[in-house]
């Protein structure tokens, strides 16, 4: 049945794009077993920092004191839609600029929730219901999701895309999420269309995850949405790729594609919303992927918010000489050892001290020698072309590379530098091992800075401007009061009094004169 | 000699093409000076978006208007401190003339961005900064305390000079710690 559900799908045309890498996918292994709630790690590490730390969250507990399960962190100053929850009970324990810790009691005491029983649901109320869970979008930017739908709903919404196209090597958690939660994905999907007014929903999955597919077909026959199925190739899952490869349209750098009518949703978001809609839970868990060949068991874990990155390895079985024993005590990055959150071509290397599962938190990968190899020395550019064929937004990265090694802004800029996504597939096919991408991240950060320097200083000119024309004007006026003459009777105290007296006396006679 | 009527035409031809060659060369030149000086002047504003406008008067011009106007006429490019190698390589970029290091008599660059700060129990309110600061970034009326705008401020020091208790601080502004310093190493030493 499994077969010929694929069949009948894979039939049809695949949505895809020019160049992308088919880089080898490695999920077998992680998705084998089931998605497993983890256990309540002793200490949660809350990041206070959100949407790419650029919006910063205020405490709203103390140190010392305890709380419960779902009960309110830390709100944003402005923005009552941005929240924290805690995931468990426990006493609040550090709180920096950060992050906020907490010590689970491991009674997991919760507040009642309310969730929404009736049958009607309101649009009011589901925009309500996924602002107070504090649910930010899962897939990467973590750009809150209450903001994003009323954005469409302003410009018109035409169509909502659920993205489950995970592209890279080793994640697969949306792929276990379908495969074990489609019902909750699909519903969440539908309240999401109902909150932004869309007209059309499509679920986009890979072609290549046909538990996913056959797992998503019953859910779908009830519902208004339709699946459809991407070429599996990196990186499909991109948001501007995603709407590209769907849709035809291409979405220009300078636009959110919320503002020109698409709604783009992770599935983990969705299957968040169900939560929040229909039970009222707060956002406090997230399907991560803790995979890599040193762990004996890969898994997709159901882990709370906060829990750190060293307690999700050591829950699979991680070993490696000289961390074999205690994991979580000190566990250090080595020349082979790297523990990467994110996707291999986009993740970073985790910080070890203080890493947590967020809500953006997709994966977790412990590398290996064969499947990491160290960088070796960077080679000469024999301009092959590969990248350029490679480069899924269709720009030059050789060119590009030039550039940026002369920093030319100006070619830079025409070269279009800015509509680089950082996918990272120039990189991955480039013989030379040239880290392209690499070089692109740093000279968008230096037209970055220097673009705010120039607006910088163009205000500053503005005010000096303002001051000089002051000044001058105080110059005209001190010439002036040097050319007139001095006051013919300097100011004392008798003069005031006959002045006064003077001014009486014109007083009464004006009102004498009235009398009469 | 020719008669009359058969010079007439001669005469008129040659006076005609004398006074044509002199209008269109006049006006040769007028067009070769005004492109001259558009040149020199879009050198001017091309230099002068280059310059960061603190106008802190380091360089020995009052102001970096003038001293656009100087580099435009000769003058070397590597007197500006608050825009340090970074500003150098691009102004010899722009100018396509060899970039050398800052001339230490103007200064050393900043490492940092830095910024005034008024020990404000210690302000008399004479509002002598107020009248130094070029970019307007101090705050305040006689009598009554000053106080810098940290986020206007540039850092130029012009303003500690004139105050007559000195109680106004250069200190590392303390913004978000940025990349910048680092892109602008980066840039400077051709590691990128």
């Amino acid at each position: 049945m499994l077969s010929q559900a694929v069949r009948w799908l894979t039939e049809g045309r695949l949505a895809s794009f020019s160049g992308g890498i088919r880089p080898p996918k490695q999920t077998q292994r992680t998705l084998r077993s089931r998605v497993m709630a983890t256990p309540i790690p002793e200490r949660l590490i809350m990041p206070l920092t959100i949407y790419r730390k650029q919006e910063r969250l205020t405490p709203a507990v103390r140190i010392g004191e305890a709380v419960r399960k779902y009960q309110c962190l830390a709100t944003h100053l402005q923005d009552p839609d941005l929240i924290l929850h805690a995931p468990t009970s426990g006493m609040i324990t550090a709180i920096t600029r950060d992050v906020l810790e907490i010590q689970s009691d491991g009674l997991d005491q919760a507040l009642i929730l309310c969730g929404n029983t009736t049958e009607k649901i309101t649009q009011a109320d589901i925009l309500q219901s996924i602002g107070r869970a504090g649910i930010v979008g899962q897939g990467g930017a973590g750009y809150p999701t209450v903001k994003k739908i009323r954005l469409a709903a302003s410009a018109g919404v035409k169509v909502l895309i659920v993205n489950a196209a995970e592209c890279e090597p080793f994640v697969c958690c949306d792929e276990a999420l379908i495969r074990e939660f489609a019902d909750q994905v699909v519903k969440g999907a539908e309240y999401l269309m109902q909150a932004s007014a869309a007209d059309a929903g499509v679920i986009a999955i890979e072609s290549d995850k046909h538990e996913a597919i056959a797992a998503i077909q019953e859910p779908l026959k009830a519902s208004s949405l339709t699946l459809r199925l991407l070429a599996a190739k990196y990186p499909a899952g991109d948001e501007r790729i995603l709407i590209k490869s769907l849709t035809g349209q291409e979405i220009p750098d300078s636009a959110n594609p919320a503002e020109r009518g698409i709604l783009v949703q992770n599935a983990g978001t969705a299957k968040a919303v169900f939560d929040a809609v229909k039970l009222g839970q707060p956002s406090i868990s997230r399907i991560v992927t803790v995979a890599g060949a040193p762990l004996k068991t890969p898994k997709n874990f159901s882990a709370l918010l906060g829990t750190p990155v060293s307690d999700l390895l050591s829950w699979c079985g991680f070993e490696h000489e000289g961390h074999s024993e205690e994991p979580s005590a000190h566990l250090q990055h080595t020349d082979h050892l790297k523990i990467i959150v994110g996707g291999p071509l986009t993740g970073r290397r985790a910080d070890m001290f203080c890493e947590s599962v967020q809500q953006t938190t997709t994966c977790v990968i412990a590398t290996d020698k064969i499947n990491f190899p160290a960088s070796g020395p960077e080679h000469a550019c024999i301009r092959c072309g590969f990248c350029a064929e490679a480069c899924p937004v269709r720009l030059l990265p050789q060119q590009l590379l030039l550039h940026s090694r002369n920093f030319d802004e100006h070619n830079l800029n025409s070269h279009g530098l800015h509509s680089c996504i950082e996918c990272g597939a120039c990189a991955y096919v480039c013989p030379s091992k040239i880290p392209l991408v690499q070089h692109f991240r740093q000279s968008k950060e230096i037209l970055r800075d220097s673009a705010a320097e120039r607006s910088e200083s163009q205000l500053r000119q503005a005010r000096y401007r303002h001051w000089q024309t002051r000044q001058g004007r105080t110059a005209r006026r001190q010439v002036k009061q040097a050319a007139e003459p001095e006051r013919e009777t300097p100011f004392s105290r008798e003069n005031a009094r006959s002045e006064i007296a003077e001014a009486v006396a014109r007083v009464k006679e004006k009102k004498s004169g009235k009398r009469q | 000699m020719l008669p009359l009527n058969e010079q007439l035409p001669v005469t008129l031809l040659a006076w005609s093409a004398i006074l044509l060659t002199a209008f269109f060369l006049g006006l040769r030149i007028h067009r070769t000076l005004a492109a001259e000086q558009q040149k020199q002047n879009s050198v001017v504003e091309l230099v002068h978006a280059e310059l960061p406008q603190t106008q802190c008067g380091r360089c020995g011009f009052p102001g970096c208007l003038p001293y656009a106007e100087a580099i435009s006429g000769g003058e070397p490019i590597n007197q500006c401190p608050p825009g340090g190698e970074h500003l150098i390589l691009r102004l010899a970029r722009l100018l396509n003339e060899p970039p050398e290091p800052l001339n230490p008599r103007h200064g050393t660059p900043q490492a940092e961005p830095l910024v005034a700060v008024i020990r404000e129990p210690e302000c008399i309110g004479c509002t002598k900064c107020i009248q130094a600061c070029p970019v307007d970034a101090i705050l305040g009326s006689a009598k009554t305390m000053h106080t810098v705008l940290t986020s206007e401020c540039t850092g130029c020091d012009l303003c500690v000079e004139p105050c007559p208790v000195d109680c106004i601080d250069i200190v590392p502004a303390a913004s978000q710690w940025t990349q910048r310093p680092l892109n602008r190493y980066a840039i400077s030493r051709g590691l990128v």
